[in-house]
């Protein structure tokens, strides 16, 4: 397959010991935490600490490389466009104008315009070693369990867990029938017209859409079979009972959340303005 | 489909393997159009059929469920302003359910018209408007940037959508047809 | 007194849906601790049976009932599904869509889970139910990571852990490889053993089902009961070859050759076979059976040359496979699942280039060809028709391949026209394939291929799942084009279809082929047998009960023979 997937990643670490739903209210804490705060100081520390963690957690650099480089073009990518879209945007938003050198017609670098990019960046940047690390430490089972001691009804958060146990037998499914299609002549390559490769697409769309349809009835029946939705609750095999570190994790990220508002408050706004 | 209950069992296995095919579709049936960064997303059009299918409660679980485990699983980490445009397409798309019988092979000229109107509304709210908002509350960025991205990703489904979905719930439409009357051959 | 714990009273059953009643006039007891076969050609109501007694009949499948059906003394009617889930256990046919835990230990506690036990009590009980099915040691497993076999010990595992009386399986040898059904048959009977549960099979391979002793057979046709008897007894009759289902083969072959098989021989099964009393007949029928010429071999079509392939270098998938497959040829290629057979087919369609070795197509290299190219020249049918299907109408699903490639519309219509009078399908150009069944929907992805003209067909599982008609059928069929002369390889491992339909065999085994050779040696010789998950077929075991010399030809005989009755 040329494209790989994220998965879990078994390790002996501290960062694995703590319950799924631990790590779900710390990413979710985090992640708040990161998109409310425009703070250079506190998303470098959020950063930095993110990091740690990774190295906590005694996951390798290698097995998540290949999205770490996706992510990385992407956050150039945006860079850029924000760029030529709004060049002044920094400027607008500390209140003044740094100019460092014209490039060309109506564009020239500003070091607010610099400053805000930085942000913007070390902002997707701060979240990344979290989220990575929730989905390579957290087993799939656990997840169900985890959403739903969060609040979410354990029928929202069983969903989740047939949309992951199924992700690879509808990825079969689908390898399977552009396989036949293709076999037939139907050519998905780039080879063929734009018009012609949609028309094309249907011939594959509509084998999977009905034998997935085939497959929520089976897996329908086989539900009610073995009793599901009987009760108000349910209990879950994996579920994991919280211990001191889980306490200690969540304590930190809230920590995290709490002062990134203290910040906005003596900021008098989201942004930190050095210029000042 | 005349379920009783809102999440009934076969609601909750429809929103689990259609967030599961979302994420195929997702990865692997997306077709570049030859503009940078803007694809056919042909899982719209799914989530179209399973929105009119199973109703806006599914159509917002599966858009919601289906694009975050797309994100987590590509790139590492959600985004959430696109996902939770994508439950408002998944839910707006689903509040035509109860106008269109698809699955009593009822598909005709008006209810085409029906679902288009809705298709057209629920990628405008989801990508003129619940997007690019979120991404500025949350991101911070340049306005101009973020409705460009919302307006492409915009029209490209409503086309998506209004050709790919259409033809899809249409040949679904089909296969119910005949059903109920059949006799053993 | 043997206590009752299904009982039917003149039951009938009617979907919302149809037109005519599935199930009529049903009148059936079943005891506690009783194993009962349920046979019946498919549309003869025995799935509509079986969901009448776990509970899906009426609640989720709705339809309206008329008579009686009490499960434990309880009319089924007053109940639900939850409250009959804790008195039968239904083990689905489809090992992957009741496999809905992420992992082996998650899918067996499910129902208790849903039954809120706590959670202490479930990891124990799951290690008891596991262990049960000896399943223990793959508890952290993902489920495809498991092999058919093993995902269907789970599925046990899981209706078993809710301490139900009655254990209900539904096809359970459908998706399984010969040896692995055995397994199956055999745990099934250990288990009742051990724990006296009653045991209802449904199922259409009678000889499989009968490796093990069951106490009652149950013929089921057009939605009646037509016999509820012992196995000896029915084996006697002609009731099951007239209802369509296949009797075990040495039973056809003692009729053939005349015997009466009566109870008195033990006719259950080939061990317990008592054949002294047909000993002569059976001798004297195969001495009059003339030998067939063996065929002259024509040019090679395809062929393989040490052809090794693997993702990457370290992990071989195939490990240097050389065979010729002759024009005009039927061949299978058989192999237990993930022996690389698939991979084998998507070599020659191009969408895997060999890491080392060449595929000659008419003595060409094929390494330069795409994979539409190829398409001209080999075409391709799936497993399942569902998977192949996309257009409404017959005429345009066969149309398109045609449609795609810019072929113009008049061409188009005297091409799909012609091909569809050569399979049968002429009339029915106009209907929409959702009017159509199983087998006629297979013949319509083998429409959609021949329609590309090419010269040879690859199908994988060409029969899986079909009663003994349809399997007749679609083969029939196939053998029809090979006798005008299509190449056709067939990937399987349904046995019958293998030994009654090509007269040659490659084994694949780990990622190596094992055997090539006559059908008939390779189903009698233990060591292939064992590596490709086959089992013996009981026509050799007969064939050396009555001491005939060349067993191998007597299998070969009694395939010829049988073929000819049955057109």
């Amino acid at each position: 397959m040329s494209q790989t997937m994220l998965g879990y990643i078994k390790q002996d670490s501290p960062i694995h010991y703590l319950t799924g739903a631990t790590k779900l209210i710390c990413l979710l804490l985090f992640s708040f935490a990161s998109m409310l705060t425009y703070d250079t100081r506190l998303l470098a520390i959020i950063l930095i600490f993110s990091i740690v963690m990774f190295k906590v957690s005694k996951i390798q650099f290698k097995d998540v490389a290949f999205v770490v480089y996706f992510i990385l073009v992407f956050l150039l990518l945006n860079n850029i466009a924000i760029f030529l879209f709004s060049p002044y945007e920094g400027v607008k938003i500390y209140g003044m104008r740094t100019d460092l050198f014209k490039l060309v017609g109506p564009y020239t670098v500003t070091v607010e315009q610099l400053f805000y990019q930085f942000n913007i960046t070390l902002k997707y940047l701060s979240i990344i070693p979290m989220a990575l690390l929730f989905m390579v430490a957290t087993h799939p089972s656990e997840f169900a369990a985890s959403l739903n001691r969060i609040g979410v009804s354990y029928k929202g958060a069983y969903a989740v867990a047939i949309a992951l146990r199924y992700i690879p037998d509808v990825q079969r499914d689908y390898h399977d029938i552009a396989f036949a299609q293709q076999a037939r002549g139907i050519d998905m390559s780039k080879k063929e017209k734009l018009s012609k490769r949609i028309k094309n697409i249907t011939a594959i769309l509509l084998p999977l859409i009905f034998s997935s349809l085939d497959r929520i009835e089976t897996i329908s029946c086989a539900m009610e079979l073995r009793a599901f939705g009987n009760n108000k609750k349910r209990t879950w095999y994996s579920a994991r009972p919280f211990k001191k570190g889980d306490y200690i994790a969540i304590g930190v990220a809230t920590a995290f959340l709490v002062v990134a508002f203290l910040m906005m408050i003596k900021n008098g706004g989201r942004f930190y303005n050095p210029f000042l | 489909m005349n379920e009783k209950k809102i999440l009934s069992i076969k609601t909750i296995v429809a929103i689990g393997i259609g967030a599961a095919v979302f994420l195929v579709l997702g990865r692997f049936a997306a077709i570049p159009t030859g503009v940078p960064n803007t694809e056919i997303q042909t899982a719209y059009a799914f989530l179209a059929l399973m929105a009119v299918l199973y109703g806006p409660v599914a159509g917002a679980a599966i858009g919601f469920i289906g694009h975050t485990l797309k994100d987590v699983t590509a790139y590492g980490m959600p985004w959430f302003s696109w996902i939770i445009a994508s439950a408002v397409v998944g839910l707006i798309m689903g509040l035509a359910w109860k106008k269109l019988h698809v699955s009593e092979g009822v598909f005709g000229k008006k209810e085409m018209i029906t679902f288009n109107i809705y298709q057209i509304i629920a990628n405008l709210i989801a990508w003129g408007l619940v997007a690019p908002t979120l991404d500025i509350v949350i991101y911070a960025e340049p306005l101009d940037k973020l409705y460009l991205q919302g307006s492409v990703a915009g029209i490209s489904n409503i086309i998506t959508v209004g050709v790919l979905g259409t033809a899809l719930l249409y040949a679904y439409a089909k296969t119910r047809t005949k059903k109920g009357s059949l006799d053993k051959e | 007194m043997k206590k009752p714990v299904i009982e039917f009273k003149d039951f009938n059953f009617q979907y919302n849906a149809q037109a005519k009643p599935t199930l009529k006039h049903i009148n059936l007891t079943i005891y506690e601790g009783e194993k009962v076969l349920i046979v019946g050609p498919s549309g003869s109501g025995k799935s509509t049976l079986s969901n009448c007694i776990n509970g899906l009949v009426p609640f989720y499948y709705e339809g309206e009932i008329t008579g009686s059906l009490l499960i434990n003394g309880k009319e089924t009617k007053n109940s639900s599904i939850f409250e009959l889930s804790n008195e039968v256990g239904t083990v689905l046919q489809d090992p992957d869509g009741q496999f809905i835990g992420l992992t082996v230990a998650e899918d067996i506690a499910f129902k208790l889970e849903n039954d809120c036990v706590p959670q202490e009590e479930m990891k124990e009980r799951v290690r008891k139910a596991s262990k049960l099915v000896e399943i223990d040691n793959q508890l952290e497993s993902a489920p495809h990571s498991l092999s058919g076999g093993q995902k269907q010990r789970v599925n046990l595992a899981g209706v078993m852990i809710g301490d139900v009386n009655i254990l209900l399986f539904d096809e359970p040898l459908a998706s399984l490889d010969p040896a692995t059904g055995k397994t199956a048959i055999e745990l099934i009977d250990e288990l009742q053993k051990k724990t006296g549960k009653t045991i209802i099979i449904i199922e259409h391979r009678l000889e499989d089902v009968l490796h093990q002793e069951v106490d009652r057979i149950i013929v089921m046709d057009e939605g009646t009961i037509i016999s509820d008897t012992s196995t000896e007894e029915l084996l006697g009759q002609s009731l099951l070859k007239d209802t369509g289902i296949r009797e075990p083969l040495y039973i056809t072959a003692l009729k053939y050759a005349g015997c009466r098989v009566i109870s008195e021989m033990k006719p259950q099964r080939i061990h317990t076979l008592q054949v002294e009393s047909c000993k002569d007949q059976l001798v004297t029928w195969y001495a009059d059976q003339s030998k067939e010429l063996i065929e002259e071999k024509a040019e090679v079509i395809l062929e393989f040359d040490k052809v090794s392939f693997g993702y990457n270098p370290q992990k071989e998938i195939l490990k240097d496979i050389s065979f010729k497959v002759y024009k005009g040829e039927m061949l299978s290629i058989v192999g237990k699942n993930g022996a690389g057979k698939s991979t084998l087919s998507k070599l020659v369609c191009g969408f895997f280039k060999p890491t080392k070795g060449r595929i000659l197509f008419e003595g060409k290299d094929m390494i330069e060809d795409t994979i539409k190219e190829r398409a001209q020249k080999i075409g391709m049918v799936m497993q399942n028709p569902n998977q192949m299907i996309s257009q409404n109408m017959i005429f345009d699903e066969v149309a398109l391949g045609l449609r795609v490639r810019g072929i113009g519309e008049e061409e188009v219509t005297k091409r799909v026209n012609e091909t569809l009078k050569v399979c049968g399908l002429y009339p029915f150009r106009n209907w929409p394939i959702s009017a159509l069944s199983f087998g006629q929907k297979k013949r319509v992805t083998i429409a959609a291929i021949l329609v590309l003209r090419p010269e040879m067909l690859i199908l994988d599982e060409p029969t899986a799942g079909q009663d003994f008609k349809h399997y007749t059928e679609i083969m029939e069929f196939l053998k029809g084009l090979n006798q005008q002369g299509m190449t056709i390889i067939m990937i399987t491992h349904d046995m019958h279809l293998m030994l009654e339909y090509t007269d040659r065999a490659i084994v694949v085994s780990e990622g190596q082929k094992v055997a090539d050779d006559l059908t008939t040696y390779i189903l009698t010789d233990e060591e292939t047998i064992n590596k490709a998950y086959l089992k013996k077929t009981s026509l050799y075991e007969l064939a050396l009960k009555v001491g005939i010399d060349e067993p191998r030809a007597f299998v070969k005989c009694f395939i010829d023979y049988d073929r000819r009755m049955r057109l």
